[in-house]
């Protein structure tokens, strides 16, 4: 049985070591899925499966086998850029652009999670079958993606204007940084 | 270093030290800057206007190209192995059984690396990229753990990092200098920064001390630190008819192209780097081991290589910021005015690099004192060579000075942003220069405003909410104006009106190619897609690194210079019948894809009219701006002044940020939502060294312990909160666009607003980096 | 990596059959033996994938029947977990990160290895739970994560999952098949202390799968929570961490369980303290007594010492949570 990346059917490779990471940057020159660490440790690689985010470096791609993986090269449809691709755009949800893939395959994998009342470890009730998308539980659900330019108000920003429609975000966006002078 | 170095260096900072002094007294005019730029008063058009990246398409959908995404026929992997002890030979180095692996196709040691020169250090001459200046596989020495001691080529990474740890050494070990207290014990030397002394001194500070009716003098202490950008350091290089193509992770691509020129002793044009867009750097981006390992190995195979280091091999081979041991002393009268400001202390380097920590810098220029000691001295380690990292000297020396502001403020019972206002020089203390602009007052009266300044409470310990502890703390933020020799700029305008821009410069997330296409477009009345800005290559004009916030305003500063002689051409070339006849290039300037006299803006010819008359497809012009005198006639800084609230938990001593206000002074912000997202990293990264931060490194073996992200803490989404940040958008009239550099100034202050929010919250004072909870319970 | 051969079990029996041969290794979600893999740590010649067994969660005897191929996020969102194994829940929402989370299985947080930095070093470092007899580095060097209780000479370092605190106060039972048939053994008899064979993590005899975890029911009136201590708000393992269960009535301790992580070699169930509350007063005093008595044994490195404190703290602040009305 093959993979799916994006669709297409990929057939696995031959070395168990590859892992999922690699078989997307180096068999199939998708790029656009991140190494940051190898190691699990600042989710760069966040890839979606049957769409569920998982760490593309340590899952073996041995063990995906049959089942639909979606990377950041998977989620514009017909040339228009996801939602929240546009979002983090607009709220400069970015620097060097290198953890971008990871934060939005997660952010993506996050809001689906959050939509069918999975809770966090900062949610007060663990009984409630909605929970509030708070600032902070967007954060505590977003830390498995690190950035190190520090586009994390940015990132929250793009992400709350793409999935959270009851609450409007609180932040001071670039844009309503005004001059003091 | 050895003597003749040393010898260099004094020459170089005799020399300095006399041009610094006739820079000095010149009149305005004859200094670049002396002519304020004439866009930085522009306010409706593009200067200003918050531009979404233009490559942000490209980063959100995964497209843009970083150094280990260019796939080449027949490339192989690298993977290197490194060694285990601090300094001794290799004995003996078994690689049959990592030549016999699968698909391996080459082990290469120091037994047949190709003969090398060692790569010049840093600033050790123009063009100088390396972070140390030891020769690369060379022989059986080891200078420090984690020195690369093979490198293996292979047909897959997986095959390739198998081999590498089928290699074993053993080593005849040397006793190695790795800890700073036996170090110390046998001396320290007085540190040197770019060919100066980090020594100054005026009047008798430990005197005025002595006397002085309150004080403080305390010792801070700062640990390793290292950058961690997420994109792992890479190459992907060949070799193609005796010209070195390397597809790289890279800020500094024409000093790093020189660089590897020399250690393969080659002409300087036969290697070429592209680096368009680069995953963070922070400092460490620059030239290290792993580039000569992958070409010489890429040489010897003859093929294609890409190395991508580990996380574990980026904190083996890229050096990080260095610990310090700083005391301030403060003396000042009962209306908190200075009397004696002492900043000295201990860090540590290599004897292979040139990077004492300079934490006095920011100290140089920050208050009136009329006695003032400043001194750095180092010891030397047999270590990785420490480098370069997001401000340095300032983002550790303003933990040192600033806390100590507010251990003053509170032994005079003053409110801490008064105390500071207070000692505001006139001029610049320690050089005497004048300043070029500096409105700190201003950023500190708004910022205060803003954040509710008002409602801290002074008495340490008084505000609680639940299990938490509040505090408020404050401190200054500074850094220098830099603009480095060397810039240089190209630009070309076509017959339809588009300009191409082109210079070596470098994108690592500062929105480069956006704000100078701004900037051009602005610059030549046009709108900003007329403009291409081609950069990350070391072909095009320009020693420009992406370093010292400096890049906005060399970069320019070049454009500007290249405009100017654009004007010149185009003057020449309009004609007896064009509307700008008789005119001199200085009369004139741009508006509207066209050139107009600049009080008449009516006489106006555009370009498309000006190359069609002298039937010129295009007009292409380079040149270089000014050499940087502007910084010895001006002491040019850029301040802020940092808020942050503080909760510490009163059972377990977490501490968490809950709220941080950035008030900056740094210039014309020539694009609000690049320039607030620079100010938000350095403050985020401010986070990290405040509460986190910290390369532990074992003293008994001279090894790297938390080499991986997972035991190196760097601030999560849940650790940072909202980061409000404001300006005073005034111009400074001796720079470029009135613009100083925006790319550093975050991280400093931030981590004594930390520790001072800490103190007011509960009574705590901590000296010593990171304040983790274990120092709150 | 060392090259290895990659099975799929269909079954139990299945999976003990493939994992014959030595150096066989199960494979859950990778997020831990794929990393140990890459740093050379673990050499197994085969992996058989046991993703692909039970992953149930059902009831079971007034408790739980977990299949040990559960993803942790199904674990923590179970709606029977949230309602009565609320330190469960907790415990594992607050591991990792969300997308480990979604990959590692229940079987696989049971046997997480230690973050140890010596460990994780097997160029550069000794260490006696990688190669018995070598020596420790840790003892000597960073020891600021490791452990304050029934630590040996020969290893100082600390089991990892949060998961693992609350099944050890939650009195979870694990079954297990292995070639000499199925057995149960109580969660806390399954890890060791390091002792003078920091080798061996667990008491599992070699090919033995873990193949579900059994919860029993809690008494009437218990209330449970887990809270967790770290140097950022979060993805970071713990310094300290409390897991608690708490029955009270009338005022009176009926039922007292406590679990810490992050200062021993293995979940480290607090029966000193529980003796001391068991039919007490649940007052802070009687809490912060029991708690100082559990820690009396505790001995300190040279970076750790701070843990003592802090577990008394955060032993006697989760129990008086407990007792609050919103617990």
């Amino acid at each position: 049985m093959p993979i799916i990346i994006n669709g297409a059917a990929v057939s696995l490779p031959d070395d168990p070591r590859v892992s999922l990471l690699d078989l997307l940057r180096e068999y199939l020159h998708l790029a656009g899925t991140k190494m940051g660490c190898n190691q699990g440790a600042c989710g760069a690689c966040t890839v979606l499966v049957d769409g569920e985010r998982i760490i593309s470096c340590l899952a073996l791609a041995v063990q995906y086998e049959g089942r639909a993986i979606t990377t950041v090269e998977g989620l514009a449809t017909g040339g228009d850029l996801h939602p929240l691709q546009r979002a983090f755009i607009e709220h400069d949800g970015f620097q060097c652009g290198y953890c971008t893939p990871g934060q939005i395959c997660s952010a993506i994998g996050m809001a689906a999670e959050l939509e069918r009342g999975l809770p966090s470890h900062v949610t007060a009730d663990l009984l409630l079958d909605e929970i509030l998308a708070s600032r902070e539980e967007l954060a505590e659900r977003m830390s498995g993606n690190l950035c190190r330019c520090g586009a994390h108000n940015g990132i929250m920003d793009a992400i709350a204007a793409t999935f959270i429609h009851t609450e409007t975000s609180r932040s001071t966006g670039p844009d309503s940084a005004e001059a003091a002078a | 270093m050895n003597l003749l170095d040393q010898a260099k260096q004094a020459v170089q900072g005799m020399a300095q030290a006399v041009m610094t002094k006739a820079v000095a007294l010149a009149p305005d005019s004859w200094v670049p800057g002396g002519q304020p730029d004439p866009l930085m008063h522009s306010k409706h058009g593009l200067i200003g206007a918050p531009v979404s990246r233009l490559d942000g398409p490209l980063k959100v959908t995964g497209k843009a190209a970083f150094a280990a995404e260019f796939p080449l026929p027949d490339m192989v992997y690298a993977a290197l192995a490194y060694s285990t002890i601090a300094k001794g030979r290799i004995r003996s180095l078994d690689i049959a059984r990592a030549e016999k692996a699968p698909g391996v196709v080459l082990v290469m040691t120091h037994h047949n690396a190709p003969r090398l020169q060692p790569p010049p250090l840093f600033l050790s001459e123009e063009k100088a990229a390396a972070g140390d200046n030891l020769p690369v596989m060379q022989d059986d020495r080891i200078h420090w753990n984690g020195q690369p001691i093979a490198l293996i080529l292979a047909g897959t990474q997986e095959q390739a990092d198998h081999a590498a740890s089928l290699i074993r050494a053993t080593y005849i070990e040397e006793d190695a200098q790795i800890s700073i207290a036996a170090a110390r014990a046998e001396g320290t030397t007085q540190s040197q920064f770019m060919g100066q002394p980090l020594h100054n001194e005026s009047g008798d500070a430990e005197a005025a001390l002595a006397e002085a009716p309150f004080k403080v003098d305390a010792t801070y202490t700062t640990p390793r630190h290292n950058h961690n950008p997420i994109e792992l350091h890479a190459v992907t290089l060949f070799w193609q008819g005796g010209v070195l193509r390397v597809h790289d992770a890279q800020q500094l691509v024409t000093h790093s192209a020189f660089t590897l020129s020399r250690v393969f002793d080659i002409p300087e044009e036969k290697v070429i780097i592209t680096s368009p867009y680069v995953g963070g750097g922070f400092g460490s981006k620059s030239l290290w081991q792993h580039h000569i390992l992958a070409a010489a190995a890429a040489r010897m195979a003859g093929r294609p290589v890409r190395l991508m280091l580990s996380r574990e091999g980026v904190y083996r081979i890229v050096g990080g910021r260095s610990p310090t041991e700083q005391r301030v002393a403060l003396g000042a009268t009962a209306d908190g005015k200075l009397t004696a400001l002492i900043h000295s202390g201990l860090t540590v380097k290599t004897p292979h690099n040139a990077m004492p920590e300079p934490f006095i810098l920011p100290t140089r220029s920050a208050y009136a004192a009329d006695n003032i000691l400043l001194d750095v001295r180092h010891v030397e380690l047999d270590m990785l060579g420490n480098t370069f990292m997001r401000a340095p000297g300032e983002a550790v020396g303003t933990f040192a000075l600033e806390s100590a502001m507010d251990e003053l403020a509170e032994k005079l019972g003053m409110d801490p942003i008064e105390l500071r206002l207070r000692n505001e020089p006139e001029k610049d203390p320690t050089s005497g220069l004048p300043f070029s602009a500096r409105h700190i007052a201003q950023a500190w009266r708004t910022g205060a405003e803003r954040f509710g300044w008002h409602r801290r409470k002074p008495v340490p310990g008084t505000v609680r909410e639940g299990e938490w502890l509040v505090g408020m703390g404050c401190a200054t933020a500074t850094y220098p104006y830099y603009r480095m020799p060397g810039g240089a700029a190209r630009l070309t305008l076509t017959s339809d009106g588009h300009v191409t821009v082109d210079v070596a410069v470098h994108e690592m997330g500062m929105g480069t190619a956006t704000v100078q296409s701004q900037v051009t477009a602005e610059r030549l009345g046009l709108s900003i897609d007329m403009i291409r800005f081609n950069y990350g290559d070391s072909t095009l004009p320009g020693l420009i690194m992406a370093g010292g916030s400096q890049q906005t305003a060399a970069t320019g500063a070049s454009i500007l210079a290249a405009y100017d002689a654009l004007k010149k051409e185009l003057v020449a070339l309009a004609g007896n019948s064009s509307p700008l006849a008789g005119l001199k290039p200085d009369e004139v300037g741009s508006r509207d894809a066209g050139l107009c006299k600049l009080d008449e803006p009516d006489r106006y010819d555009s370009y498309a009219a000006i190359l069609g008359r002298a039937r010129r497809e295009e007009v292409r012009v380079e040149a270089s701006p000014p050499p940087p005198l502007e910084t010895m006639h001006w002491s040019m800084h850029s301040h802020g002044a940092m808020f942050c609230e503080a909760r510490v938990n009163i059972v377990t001593g977490e501490p968490r940020i809950s709220r941080f206000l950035g008030s900056f002074d740094c210039g014309r912000i020539l694009n609000p939502k690049t320039a607030a997202s620079q100010f938000r990293g350095g403050i985020i990264m401010g986070l990290g060294l405040a509460l986190m931060e910290e390369t532990q490194f074992d003293e008994r073996k001279g090894r790297i312990m938390n080499a991986n992200l997972a035991d190196y803490h760097v601030p999560v989404h849940l650790d940072v909160p909202e980061i409000d940040v404001i300006w005073t958008d005034i111009p400074d009239p001796h720079t470029p666009m009135g613009a100083r550099g925006v790319g550093e100034i975050g991280i400093t202050g931030t981590g004594a607003a930390v520790a001072n929010a800490i103190y007011n919250a509960t009574g705590k004072r901590i000296r010593d980096l990171p304040i983790t909870l274990d120092k709150l319970l | 990596m060392t090259p290895f051969t990659y099975a799929r079990a269909s079954d139990v029996p299945d999976a003990v059959r493939l994992a014959s041969l030595e150096a066989t290794k199960y494979l859950g979600g990778g997020t831990n033996l794929v990393d140990l893999m890459r740093e050379t740590i673990e050499r197994p010649e085969a992996l058989v994938d046991v993703t692909g067994l039970s992953a149930a969660i059902e009831d079971h005897q007034g408790g739980l029947l977990i299949g040990a191929a559960a993803r942790n996020t199904a674990l923590a969102e179970h709606r029977m977990v949230r309602e009565t194994y609320p330190v469960l829940a907790r415990a594992i929402l607050s591991g990792a990160s969300a997308q480990v989370r979604n990959m590692a299985t229940v079987g696989g947080n049971l046997l997480q290895r230690t973050r140890c930095a010596y460990f994780y070093d097997p160029e550069g470092s000794r260490c006696n739970k990688r190669s018995p007899g070598e020596g420790c580095d840790a003892v000597g060097g960073f020891n600021r994560m490791h452990a304050i209780l029934g630590a040996s000479s020969a290893c100082i370092a600390t089991h990892p999952s949060d998961m693992c605190v609350a099944l050890a106060a939650l009195d979870a039972l694990i079954h297990v098949q292995g070639p000499a048939g199925e057995r149960t053994v109580a969660l806390t008899d399954l890890h060791r202390l390091p002792a003078d064979r920091p080798d061996l993590d667990s008491t599992l005899e070699p090919g033995e799968l873990i193949t579900a975890v059994a919860l029993p029911s809690l008494p009437t009136g218990a209330h449970s929570t887990y809270r967790k201590v770290r140097d950022r708000a979060s993805y970071a393992f713990a310094l300290v961490s409390v897991g608690a269960v708490l029955a009270v009535e009338d005022g009176i301790i009926t039922d007292v369980r406590i679990a810490l992580g992050g200062v021993a070699h293995k979940p480290w169930r607090a029966s000193t303290a529980e003796a001391a509350l068991r039919g007490r007063q649940a007052t802070p005093e009687n809490f912060r007594a029991a708690a100082e008595a559990e820690l009396l044994d505790a001995q300190p490195l040279r970076d750790n010492g701070f843990k003592v404190p802090l577990a008394i703290r955060t032993i006697t602040a989760t129990l008086g949570e407990l007792t609050g009305e919103n617990a």
